[in-house]
């Protein structure tokens, strides 16, 4: 039955691409064809993958398509069903959000028909990949989810910064790409094999286990967005329909930690701790510098984007937390770290894509990309600003939402640490730590900016201060959205107890100790070592809350609040430039980590005519200065070497042909 | 069910002390001094007078400003809740370990944070922004602090953790030394006292928490500094029970509990002089030496787990 609801995913999500097709012109047409058979796809996926989920078991089925040796075989288990249920949630929302969203694009220059195509093929791309069971057909839904992406960050391709961003996102994929085909490629070598089962049953030697490790973490982090790969990822998501954003971000980056999960745990299997280490510098690197290079962005879109590279950090930390532990025969804390990473990608991709649709709203409504020009919006957005005020307190770690949850686990599962026999690990683990924790504090601040600048204050701009609530539909996609951050930051013990199936797939003791003391309590090792009893922290912020207002009540009776203008000092009218900016106020940590960034400063004097000064302040990434520059620098200069042979010269040819065939007839004599 | 009784009026106490512990600061910081100051009970007068008086809102303040005062006073209530001040063991101390206690002052800080930028005054994002700046840097090492606690102790509950300092033979560790020492740092940052703020200044230059709240009146601006109260007797109570855990009552019997009642409040008063003589002779540091000074409470907390992981661990 999951099964097949799951096959129904996949073919809705086909049917939404493809059934507008008949009538292309009909801009209405096809808002009423794909986005309700988007929804329904997303639909069926929640349904499908929570049933495996729930369950806990594995359906497999080989379709006649594919290559004649190796027809394409599926396969559901708890782990894919897990990701699918996340991909259902926010394409669910998407499909419901997106409607009134797309309205604008009816108006403009490109027609709609591209959107829901290419829309419809990556969310049955993302669903095949989670199902995919060999390497090829995975290869070619992960190059079908892709490439559709491609497409739709390119939709508005009349801007060329927005086809630029498509190249280098496209780019970057199909290296990743080529990354992960190698990894296949080591494994199937050795197993004999295309088939997922064929390739978990061969253990590699310890050489070539490390190499397909590496291949594979270089290809699925590129799509997932570790440092140094995640340059993609602030120049993609800014230019993307705001509910792709969300997708992408939400999801696409959760297919890659799938992808990484299954390829080091399932098939590639004995994990080394040395491969656990990588993965948690890597992730504290990405979770530090994302938020801090997000500090310093001033376009909302592109300050999330970077706060996606933070999260997957996160994300790995966990994972790397969880490959230590299983490379040194403690397989009940791996279980924890698991379920920490896992916890944490269905958190983030609640609260970003909350986020990121929140963004579209703001955009939609104010059109303006750049924070220093909102403000007050509140007032006039009183729905959107709460959902977004969620997810902000959500995406900080703060409790009783749910990315405390995970990050709480991803805690426990670090001090840990001691029991490794290995002194430097059990001292390297805290510190990893101290960077979650540096992280989480930095995120907070962020998203006071983020929020206190947008929402609070006074407008910055006219078109801010004219904004009006957005319609029905995004509304409610918001506030589902909004509710499930609550929802899994109250209830964590039903949800790992879920998750706890997954992780029971690899380390078949699981956890059980983590939910062994009722729905109240969360008690990861033991009740003695750490407990969280988050139902009873909401009842409590409740109660005290309950009693300070019913104390103070009968005084509000009395004397009434009274509202007056804001006091100026005595020194006249308070306008919106007096406010503090989105730069001012992360002017103290960009003093404080200067060397993180590459910033150009320079302030001109004003003119004789002039009242003001000019202060430009520019922030790079020195992941482009560093890495990417010398790297492009490098392919244009060999080009042009290789160029050379080029002369245009018939009998140059001619010989080159000659020789070509000489040294190849050598090598078949061999 | 008596141990639930035990835990509310412990919350009670926590919630209605804090004002004293405040209060006698600033009187034992008056005679250092020679000045007169008002006497230890002065902040319980203020607070009734703050609670009688109007609020007045500024025209551009959205709901968040109404309600941070709430959700800051009920999240410190709350982490008062789980402190373990003169008894361990009360069943309360299980909703929230010491990392989720970090996670509740961060919630409200977070809103107090929002509720400076919600007017749209310059003194309000100033102090946001330096505010949460200062934190970002404070959690690495309060948490680093804890952890080094933790790996001794094996747990972060707080009434696991000082019931274990409580039961085993007493042992100086020098990783506690240098933990204790820079929780001390980051305590004065957290609740900004001197050197890091200045809770009795309103100069533009130096305030911190003192310019989110400007704006706040009232009933708003008694929660507030309540909530300031509470946090400060929390970050007392921490200091003086997990360094120094002798006289915490184990079992609920009425002696126990009064000698545990009597050995927290000597041990904060005694905090309280030692937080006095300091801001007497400190003066305010520049917000920009103040990273150093929490480099060196990090780095202090790291060291402290180094010496675990090389001295005490086998």
């Amino acid at each position: 039955m999951s099964f097949y609801l799951a096959l129904l995913a996949v073919i809705a999500a086909l049917a939404s691409a493809l059934l507008p097709l008949i009538c292309p012109g009909n801009s209405r047409a096809i808002k009423i064809i794909a986005f309700p058979l988007l929804g329904l796809s997303g639909v069926s996926s929640v349904l499908g993958g929570g049933m495996a989920l729930l369950r806990g078991v594995t359906h497999s089925l080989t379709l006649p398509v594919g290559l004649p040796w190796l027809h394409c075989q599926l396969r559901l288990d708890p782990l894919s069903g897990f990701f699918l249920l996340v991909v259902g949630l926010v394409t669910l929302v998407a499909a419901i959000y997106g409607p009134a969203y797309v309205r604008e694009y009816q108006q403009g220059p490109q027609p709609l028909l591209p959107l829901t195509l290419f829309t419809g093929l990556f969310v049955a791309g993302m669903d095949l990949v989670l199902l995919a069971a060999d390497a090829f057909s995975f290869m070619i839904s992960w190059e079908l989810m892709s490439v559709t992406s491609y497409f739709l960050v390119a939709y508005q391709h009349q801007h060329e910064v927005n086809r630029r961003s498509a190249f280098i996102y496209l780019l970057m994929a199909q290296v990743g790409g080529l990354f992960i085909l190698l990894g296949f490629g080591v494994l199937a070598g050795f197993g004999g094999g295309f088939d997922f089962s064929a390739m978990s049953r061969v253990v590699l030697p310890a050489g070539w286990a490390t190499v397909a490790f590496v291949l594979a973490f270089i290809g699925f982090g590129m799509k997932a967005g570790i440092v140094p790969l995640h340059v993609w990822l602030p120049q993609a998501h800014p230019v993307a329909p705001s509910h792709i954003s969300a997708l992408m971000s939400g999801v696409m980056l959760k297919v890659a930690v799938y992808g990484f999960i299954r390829f080091t745990y399932h098939l590639l299997g004995g994990i080394h701790w040395q491969w656990g280490g990588l993965v948690l510098f890597v992730g504290s690197a990405s979770a530090v510098l994302g938020v801090l290079y997000a500090l310093m962005q001033h376009d909302l879109k592109r300050l999330l984007a970077y706060h996606s590279v933070e999260n997957i950090g996160i994300i790995y930390i966990g994972l790397g937390l969880s490959m230590i532990f299983a490379g040194t025969g403690h397989p009940a804390l791996a279980a924890l770290g698991l379920i920490a990473a896992l916890y944490h990608c269905l958190n983030h991709a609640l609260f970003k894509s909350l986020l990121f649709f929140g963004a579209g709203v703001i955009l939609q409504q104010t059109h303006e990309h750049d924070l220093e020009r909102m403000g007050g919006l509140i007032h006039r957005m009183p729905v959107t600003a709460t959902c977004f005020l969620v997810g902000c307190i959500s995406i900080s770690a703060l409790p009783p939402f749910n990315g405390f949850v995970s990050e709480w686990l991803t805690f426990q599962t670090a001090l840990q640490g001691p029991i490794l026999n290995n002194h430097i690990m059990a001292a390297l683990i805290p510190v990893a730590a101290a960077v979650l924790a540096l992280t989480g504090a930095l995120a907070a601040a962020c998203f006071v900016k983020v929020f206190g600048v947008c929402f609070l204050g006074l407008p910055r701009s006219e078109r801010s201060a004219a904004a009006c609530e957005t319609t029905l539909g995004p509304r409610i996609g918001q506030v589902i959205l909004a509710l499930l951050c609550l929802l899994f930051g109250v209830l964590p013990t039903w949800t790992v107890t879920q998750l706890e199936t997954v992780a029971k797939q690899f380390f078949p003791a699981g956890m059980p100790e983590t939910t062994a003391h009722g729905w109240l309590w969360l008690t990861p090792v033991s009740p003695e070592v750490a407990s969280y009893g988050a139902p009873l922290v909401l009842l409590g912020i409740s109660l005290a809350w309950l009693l300070a207002w019913l104390w103070l009540h009968p005084r509000r009776k009395r004397t009434p609040v009274r509202i007056s203008p804001a006091w100026d000092c005595g020194f006249g009218p308070l306008n919106a430039r007096m406010q503090y900016t989105a730069t001012a106020f992360s002017m103290p940590i960009r003093r404080i980590f200067r060397p993180v960034w590459p910033i150009t400063e320079s302030y001109q004097k004003p003119g004789a005519e002039e009242r003001g000064g000019r202060y430009r302040l520019q922030v790079g990434d020195w992941a482009w200065l560093r890495v990417y520059e010398p790297i492009g620098r490098l392919v244009s200069a060999t080009a042009r070497r290789v160029a050379m042979i080029q002369g245009g010269n018939i009998r140059a040819y001619l010989a080159y042909s000659f020789f070509t065939l000489i040294f190849l007839l050598w090598v078949v004599s061999l | 069910m008596s141990g639930w009784i035990l835990a509310i009026l412990q919350t009670g106490l926590l919630v209605f002390g804090a004002p004293f512990l405040a209060g006698w600061v600033k009187w034992v910081k008056c005679r250092l001094q020679a000045r007169q100051g008002p006497p230890p009970w002065q902040p319980y007068r203020d607070l009734l007078r703050l609670f009688k008086k109007e609020v007045v809102v500024a025209e551009s303040a959205s709901p968040i400003f109404r309600i941070a005062p709430y959700v800051v006073f009920s999240v410190t209530a709350l982490a008062c809740s789980v402190v373990p001040m003169v008894a361990v063991g009360l069943p309360s101390a299980a909703i929230a370990d010491v990392i989720v206690l970090v996670g509740f002052f961060a919630l409200g800080r977070f809103f107090i944070a929002l509720a400076g930028m919600d007017v749209g005054t310059a003194f309000g994002g100033m102090g946001s922004s330096r505010e949460m700046t200062i934190a970002s840097l404070a959690e690495p090492a309060m948490l680093m602090g804890v952890f080094t606690l933790a790996m001794t102790v094996h747990s972060t509950n707080l009434a696991t953790m000082i019931g274990y300092l409580l039961a085993a033979p007493f042992q100086l560790y020098p990783s506690f030394v240098f933990a204790a020492m820079g929780l001390m740092l980051v305590a004065v940052a957290e609740t900004g006292r001197i050197p890091v703020d200045n809770p009795a200044t309103h100069l533009e230059l130096t305030m911190v928490h003192e310019a989110m709240i400007l704006e706040y009146s009232g009933r708003h601006l008694a929660l507030m500094e309540w909530g300031a109260m509470l946090k400060l007797m929390i970050y007392g109570v921490l200091l003086a029970n997990l360094f120094c855990p002798w006289g915490v009552a184990v079992d609920y019997a009425p002696l126990p509990l009064l000698l545990g009642l009597a050995a927290i409040t000597g041990k904060l008063l005694l905090l309280g002089t030692a937080l006095a003589v300091a801001e007497t002779g400190l003066a305010k540091m520049r917000l920009f030496r103040v990273p150093q000074y929490l480099g060196l409470a990090f780095i202090l907390c790291l060291l402290g787990m180094l010496s675990h992981v090389i001295l005490e661990m086998n």
